[in-house]
């Protein structure tokens, strides 16, 4: 059963009400949380396995290992977006309330973010760790991955909301997402590798964060235009 | 006179009219290509720096070229399919996508075999050639969206929003890439700057290029109509013209 | 002519392979795409006719019946 919704809710509270529900329901099967940041840190770990133990190579690769790691991360979980509401009709009844669409989708990026980007971003210092990451390296890649993270939620719920019910979507979401991802990755590895060779990361990150504006515009209205597509 | 810009939207009178066409392609195809091969190899002078080796220009540049412009001819389609609802604008955009994709293998194909002479490695990673590496992705992720999707309708308006999304990200993922590292050669034929390339080289690419554009339109309008056969078997026109071409 | 004989224009000034080599693979992708759209005509002209074949087969039988 739906949670009460709150009367006369204009959009801005209906996006918010479905960060809460979906908190909500996350929080009931935390396992899902949990997968997604078990798969960030054992990609992460995997690395020096396999390029070897060799501390100066480690620190040159770090930034680009967890950025990989985060964006791989990030969309293994980009399915269950959509999936559960789609499956028991609930996105249906979404897409005839008179709230806006995209508010919606917007509020499910959100929330999609919430679950699976910061317990990243929260996880991303431990890690810079293990690559003896400078205390001034590991900030600010927490913080372009404080920002990047959103815009892979933002992105990647088009791509979800496109390959809504299809069969093989899970691989297909990928093949879609990740070449829009590209520049979110350079960016975000890069400001890491700018601040650690002195020049300071104040240009890759104001990058990321007009990528964020952008994408917090755009990406739910063509998702929205897409759940329209998949849904008729 | 009021033109009916309509009149050839439709796919059956598009199919004939496309039947017309596609012969006086291909012979523009065929008639510019044998030009601008001789011209390629038996005009234009060695050139002093690169020796034969620049020769693969020839091929190269018209593929880029063609590859970007395709991917904006395919998303231009597909949004006139999506917003207007056109069944064979949607039908033009699949047919573009396959050329376009084969269009930019072929640019990273040449590019790394005249790499290979100039830079001494096979694969560089160079602001063009990986802008060029991640733009057969998105053909390859368009393509394999409306391979997934059974009901065309759904394919095509997907298929479009995916294309749309791509087109808006071109411009971002070259530049982040350019910014990312900048190692090819200055753009020797821009619109700015002058050519510093001799006349006939200049000319010999320039008429390769529109030859590969007549060979595009030429495939990609057989490849239209055999879609629209695909799509309008049931209808009765398609069942006269089988009766005919038995 | 700038070649002073053929075995010169196919060597192509050493680089003979690179060059050759992206001109038969683009000669070769155009033949075969050229190939794949007539192909994929061909096997939907022969799915429709047999399907043409087969009403028609439907009406003579409820016809003669």
């Amino acid at each position: 059963m739906l949670p009460a919704q709150p009367n006369g809710c204009n959009s801005p509270d209906m996006s918010l009400w479905v960060i809460q529900r979906d908190l909500l329901l996350a929080m009931r099967r935390r396992a899902d949380v949990l997968t997604t940041l078990f798969f960030f840190i054992i990609v992460v770990s995997l690395f020096p396995l396999g390029v070897g133990p060799e501390i100066n190579m480690l620190r040159t690769m770090a930034p680009g290992v967890v950025w990989v790691a985060a964006l791989l991360a990030s969309m293994l979980s980009l399915g269950r977006m959509f999936s559960s509401d789609y499956l028991d009709g609930t996105l249906e009844q979404m897409l005839l309330s008179p709230q806006s669409l995209s508010m919606l989708v917007l509020g499910k990026a959100l929330a999609h973010w919430l679950v699976t980007g910061v317990p990243l971003v929260l996880m991303s210092p431990v890690l810079g760790i293990q690559y003896d990451l400078s205390t001034e390296a590991l900030l600010v890649l927490t913080a372009s991955l404080l920002l990047g993270t959103p815009v892979l939620s933002l992105i990647g719920a088009i791509g979800a909301a496109l390959t809504l019910g299809l069969r093989g979507g899970g691989v297909l979401v990928s093949l879609l997402v990740l070449p829009l991802y590209i520049p979110v990755l350079i960016f975000g590895a890069g400001a890491v590798e700018a601040s650690a060779a002195g020049l300071g990361a104040g240009a890759h990150l104001s990058l990321l964060g007009a990528f964020l504006l952008v994408s917090l515009v755009l990406a739910p209205w063509a998702a929205a235009v897409s759940l329209r597509i998949s849904m008729e | 006179m009021a033109i009916n810009w309509f009149k050839y939207s439709s796919p059956a009178s598009f199919y004939f009219l496309a039947g017309k066409m596609i012969p006086l392609f291909t012979i523009a195809a065929i008639i510019l290509f044998a030009v601008g091969l001789y011209i390629g190899f038996f005009v234009a002078p060695t050139d002093f720096q690169q020796g034969e080796a620049y020769r693969i220009i020839f091929i190269h540049v018209p593929a880029a070229w063609m590859s970007m412009f395709l991917y904006v001819m395919m998303a231009i389609w597909a949004g006139i399919g999506l917003a207007f609802n056109t069944r064979l604008s949607s039908m033009m955009a699949t047919a573009i996508a396959p050329t376009g994709a084969m269009f930019t293998f072929l640019a990273l194909w040449t590019g790394a075999l005249w790499g290979k002479p100039m830079w001494g490695a096979w694969w560089v990673w160079d602001a063009r050639l990986t802008s060029e590496l991640i733009l057969l992705f998105l053909y390859i992720g368009f393509m394999s969206l409306q391979a997934a999707i059974d009901d065309p309708r759904r394919a095509d308006k997907a298929g479009a929003v995916i294309a749309l999304v791509g087109v808006v990200n071109i411009p971002i993922i070259y530049f982040s890439v350019k910014w990312w590292n900048t190692l090819h050669q200055g753009a020797s034929v821009s619109i700015t700057q002058s050519p510093k390339m001799a006349t006939t080289m200049l000319t010999g690419m320039l008429i390769m290029s529109i030859a590969c554009w007549m060979y595009a339109i030429a495939v990609i309008l057989m490849r239209t109509r055999t879609i629209i056969l695909e799509r309008e078997r049931h209808t009765v026109w398609v069942g006269e013209l089988q009766g005919v071409t038995k | 002519m700038i070649w002073a004989s053929w075995s010169d224009f196919f060597s192509m000034g050493g680089y003979g392979f690179y060059v050759w080599g992206s001109y038969l693979v683009a000669f070769a992708c155009i033949a075969g795409e050229i190939a794949l759209v007539f192909n994929r005509k061909r096997t939907l002209l022969k799915h429709l006719s047999l399907i043409h074949e087969s009403t028609k087969e439907e009406k003579r039988n409820e016809t003669t019946s």
